[in-house]
């Protein structure tokens, strides 16, 4: 049962063949098996889940609920969850239970699904390993001696080990899509502004957006039905009407153009993940789909903007974390400079305080234009760009990672590797557009994501795509080494 | 651009972080490696180009003034490390 | 040397909205700490603000009113900085797209000349919380309720030359908001409040001096002294050969003097940037014309009606102008005393305004209200009762004793009038007074007039002040000739 997909279990709590409670029963005790090996959650809410899925029971019995009502859910631990510890991965927030849910929980909520626990992740969503968290690194279950990647470390590992059908996940600059790559899950980043940010503790508010991960991207089709749409709490959030995302999931992809970035199969790639990319995309040639070669030459510069604006935003964003309404506090204030301080300091940890620190260097007297004033204009040259492309474009493809899953500790002490590694992300988060990973294949045993970057809205087209694909193959099938 | 002891101390204090002697080198080399990566962006021309708001471009839609929020003090007040008759505590502050 | 001094005044109007300016909590004053800061107030994890739309149409209002530029697009900037009373260790405001750009406001000086007074911009802000430094011990204690009510900053250009100028263009603006009805206006729970940038310089030097900024002025009488102060002591710093620092002064009203204020802080780097929780602003043209056809008459504008409606002095306009409820209370007062203007205008300036000050009463809460008034005016003109009898059913009126009247009818205030009943008193008194009569008889006709005034006397004395007095005087001319 927990190898089956969310349309799966839908199909089976409603033919009475299981309960939501034995169904619950079954993932959390997963859950509590494996999560010493994998540390993928950081809370883990037996009681609440079974309460949860008592009830969904009785709403099933009553008929009064929806397709998804009774199905377990790993959320990420930077939405927050009413009455639940919601951490970020911090020691910051090491002691916050939230006083209220995020709009994607309350909406995941009313629509039945049942929360088995809050999912590990990088501190403040701010790495890519998910090694910078507070509760130490999760492990990837492809091999217990790499990460997952990051930031959504701990709900790509959690669904690629099958703790949980599907998980939520943020994506700054590449936090769903990579470690969706690196875990073998499919995981979809929707437009800036389609799912509601409220309740989401911000990273860079003008980059994160939340989506979901999930075995399939039926599945993701399936969430972005409960998650997506206008929230009026969020300003940023847009007006424009929800697609049924699963509508066009059967959709033929016959006389679909794809443009390949030649700047995203350039030296930087790995060769062997070269191969797998290319081998997918012949994959949806067979499918019908058409291919060219295509220019993104601002590439290179969407890692310095990335690196300015993201840091620029965190270092405000984090400013409310100051020991006074919440969070950590030190011990023995000996005043307010004190208080401020050594709460922070001793709060957050060396990646978030690298950032914070950029974030405040490139914002303060005299360096505003240069730096913050520059990866702004830079954004407008991402966006032109990739608007330009899908003026002959469809869709463009291209490699979500430039590598399988890094060992542990690879990368912890040369930051600007980490960076580096983003390449392919952090575009599509300057622009704010879609795009999806799903599994395309295997390097040594490791699996491999292709990525999907569509225009604005197109959520719909991306999951059509990937559907197909899926359809087509069984790499999103494959299940890790003793998690089957 | 890379930052010395000074600079990385005047950082810390602005974004009110109480670092440890010992780990400014190292914050030092970090964050000049940093900047160096971010000043990449300098190799292009951005004149007349206009920085981005919003990915979408959008503008802001506006709340009608009504009071929505009731009084939630005390459920608030259950996170918050320090308290006194409703009021949040911090070490006395001298104007 | 003779010294120059240059102000320029930042004023903060709250907004008087009924929910804050990023947030459904109310912005009700005076609740018990901490009740009104909803999550978004309090700065929680993942929050996010929500621009009220009554709080633009305000500041628009404002603009407009001023006859400032309103630029298409206004952004929010995020002001940085770190602050028990703000949660979010930033200020949402505006920076470099402010919603109202340059205007001008005329001002009043003593002279009775006007001077134009530049209005930089004026901006939207959230205000901060309140800390209070007693009552907890070695705490001190943080109540979010204010944190988010809705500002708007009204920034000067350096153009006043004395305090008095710096006050008469405060009270111009309190003026305009409160016609505009976008602020109440009130400066003891801090609805309007002011800082001063001060700095002297020789006269006749082109560049400015340093400045000192002076915070949280919190009456029109304060603003005046703690400038003259201010400029005093910087006069009195350089003079020996000192210089003034750039920095925030707080004014002490108790030892009447100012001084310097969080100096231990280094020069504030506030790394604005533009927020991108929200959108920008977009205005457009029919926006402001719809703003602008609703638009109350302004103070100005009304004042110059009155002159010209009303046959008032300038000066006499202008007190009855300077309030919008004073205004109201004086046009209501002259309709009910069927247009007489001129009478409305002394009693209300006159004896209702020294009633009201000395019961410390605002016009709003008058015992006697604009009709009352009115009614009685309207009395004294048709002469059922004279302008003296008037003062005590004015009296009468204050102590709630019914209107104009009913107080005349119950204390039989009327006057006589009946030229029967004033025959027989004038009669009765020459009867009564043979010596004054054949004094008055035997006097020459220009003291006449002077004698003539001990029968008045006794007849008003008579009929207890309620006899015509011009009916008596000719009546008396009449018979003391015979």
């Amino acid at each position: 049962m927990h190898q089956s997909t969310l349309a799966q279990l839908s199909a089976a709590l409603e033919s009475k063949q299981i309960s939501s409670e034995e169904l619950t029963r079954l993932y959390l005790d997963r859950c509590k098996k494996f999560n010493e090996s994998l540390n993928c959650f950081i809370t883990i809410n037996e009681d609440e889940a079974l309460e949860k899925a008592k009830q969904a029971d009785k709403q099933r019995a009553e008929n009064k609920h929806t397709s998804l009502t009774g199905i377990p859910v790993a959320q990420k631990d930077i939405f927050c969850t009413n009455g639940i510890k919601t951490s970020c991965g911090s020691k910051m927030l090491d002691n916050f239970i939230a006083p209220y849910d995020a709009t994607v929980i309350e909406k995941m909520n009313a629509a039945g699904f049942v929360t088995l626990g809050k999912t590990n992740m990088d501190e403040f969503a701010m790495g890519s390993t998910n090694e910078t968290s507070f509760y130490g690194p999760v492990k990837n279950p492809w091999d217990s001696e790499r990460v997952p990647g990051g930031s959504s470390g701990g709900s790509a590992s959690a669904v690629a080990a099958r703790l949980s059908p599907v998980a939520t996940g943020t994506d700054t600059g590449g936090s769903i899509r990579q470690p969706a790559s690196l875990c073998g899950i499919t995981g979809l980043k929707p437009t800036y502004g389609r799912v509601s940010r409220y309740g989401m503790i911000a990273f860079a508010s003008s980059l994160d957006q939340g989506g979901p991960m999930t075995q399939t991207a039926e599945d993701a089709a399936l969430m972005m039905n409960v998650i997506a749409g206008f929230d009026e709490r969020d300003s940023t959030s847009a007006e424009q009407p929800i697609d049924d995302y699963t509508e066009k999931l059967n959709d033929s992809i016959e006389g679909l153009k794809i443009g390949l970035p030649k700047e995203y199969f350039s030296e930087g790639l790995d060769s062997n993940i070269a191969k797998i990319i290319e081998d997918g995309i012949k994959e949806l040639e067979k499918l019908g789909a058409t291919c060219k070669e295509i220019e993104l030459p601002n590439t290179e510069l969407s890692i310095p903007a990335y690196y300015v604006v993201a840091p620029a935003e965190c270092s405000s964003n984090l400013s409310r974390f100051d020991g006074v309404r919440f969070g950590y506090r030190c011990d023995e204030p000996k005043d307010l400079s004190d208080l401020y301080t050594r709460s922070r300091g001793e709060g957050f940890g060396k990646e978030v305080k690298r950032r914070i620190m950029i974030g405040a260097y490139v914002l303060s007297a005299g360096y505003y234009d240069a730096y913050y004033l520059q990866a702004q204009k830079i954004r407008r040259l991402i966006r032109d760009d990739f608007q330009n492309s899908f003026k002959d474009v469809d869709v463009i493809a291209g490699p979500t990672a430039t590598g399988t899953a890094f060992k542990l500790n690879e990368m912890m002490d040369d930051p600007v590797s980490m960076y580096l590694s983003d390449i392919y992300t952090v575009s599509v988060n300057l622009a704010g557009l879609p795009a999806l990973s799903m599994p395309a294949g295997f390097v040594n045993k490791l699996p491999v994501g292709m990525q999907l970057i569509g225009n604005y809205f197109e959520e719909s087209k991306l999951l059509n795509i990937a559907h197909q694909f899926q359809q087509a193959t069984d790499h999103h099938q494959q299940i890790p080494e003793g998690f089957e | 651009m890379s930052l010395d002891k000074s600079e990385v101390e005047k950082i810390a204090w602005l974004a009110r972080l109480a670092i440890d002697e010992q780990d400014i080198p190292d914050y030092s080399d970090e964050l000049s490696n940093i900047l160096e990566l971010v000043e990449r962006m300098n190799s292009v021309n951005t004149d007349g180009i206009s920085p981005i708001a919003h990915p979408l471009e959008l503008s802001a839609r506006l709340r009608t003034d009504e009071v929505t929020e009731t009084n939630q003090r005390d459920h608030f007040q259950k996170d918050a490390p320090l308290i006194d008759e409703g009021c949040y505590l911090v070490p006395k502050v001298i104007e | 040397m003779e010294w120059e001094t240059v102000i320029g005044l930042e004023i903060h109007a709250q907004l008087a909205t009924k929910s804050k300016i990023f947030s459904g909590a109310s912005t009700t004053y005076g609740s018990e700490p901490n009740t009104q800061a909803c999550a978004v107030d309090l700065g929680l994890p993942g929050v996010l603000p929500v621009i009220n739309k009554e709080v633009v149409s305000m500041a628009v209002k404002f603009g407009v009113a001023i006859g400032a530029i309103i630029p298409e697009r206004s952004v929010f900037a995020r002001k940085n900085y770190f602050y028990p009373d703000l949660p979010k260790g930033y200020q949402i405001s505006q920076f470099e797209h402010p919603i109202v750009s340059r205007g001008n406001i005329e001002i009043e000086l003593e002279d009775g000349t006007t001077k134009t007074v530049g209005v930089t911009r004026a901006h939207l802000e959230e205000d901060a919380g309140k800390s209070m430094h007693d009552g907890f011990g070695d705490n001190t204690g943080i109540d979010l309720n204010r944190a988010g009510t809705p500002l708007l900053e009204i920034v000067s250009e350096p153009d006043m030359r004395n305090a008095k100028e710096a006050v008469a263009y405060m009270k111009k603006i309190h003026s305009i908001v409160r016609y505009l009805e976008i602020c109440d206006g009130n400066m003891q729970e801090g609805s309007f409040r002011c800082d001063a940038n001060v700095s002297v310089r020789p006269k006749g030097q082109k560049e400015y001096g340093t400045r000192a900024e002076l915070k949280n002025i919190n009456s029109f009488r304060f603003v005046e002294t703690a400038i003259n102060i201010e400029v005093e002591r910087q006069i009195d710093l350089i003079e020996e050969g000192g210089s003034v620092l750039q920095e925030t002064r707080l004014y002490d009203a108790n030892k009447n003097e100012t001084r310097s204020m969080r100096s231990k802080e280094e020069a504030n780097d506030y790394r604005y940037f533009p927020d991108p929780d929200l959108l920008p602003i977009d205005i457009e043209a029919s926006f402001i014309e719809q703003i602008k056809s609703e638009l109350p008459e302004l103070p100005d504008a009304k004042k110059q009606r009155f002159i010209n409606d009303f046959n008032l002095s300038e000066y006499d306009s202008g007190v009855l102008t300077a309030q919008k409820e004073m205004a109201d209370y004086f046009e209501t007062c002259v309709k009910a005393a069927n247009g007489e203007s001129k009478l409305s205008s002394n009693w209300i300036t006159g004896e209702l305004a020294a009633s009201l000050n000395k019961a410390n009463k605002d016009i709003n809460d008058s015992p006697v209200s604009a009709e009352m008034l009115g009614g009685m005016v309207k009395r004294i003109k048709d002469d059922t009762i004279s302008g003296k009898i008037a003062k005590q059913v004015f009296e009468a009126m204050w102590n709630a004793e019914g209107d104009a009247d009913a107080i005349i009818e119950s204390k039989g205030l009327k006057q006589v009038t009946d030229t029967g009943a004033i025959e027989k008193l004038v009669e009765d008194v020459i009867a009564n007074s043979p010596d004054q009569v054949a004094q008055y008889q035997a006097a020459p006709e220009e003291k006449q007039g002077k004698l003539i005034g001990y029968f008045v006397g006794q007849i008003m004395k008579q009929s207890q002040g309620k006899a015509n007095p011009k009916q008596v005087n000719e009546l008396l001319k009449v018979k003391l000739k015979s």
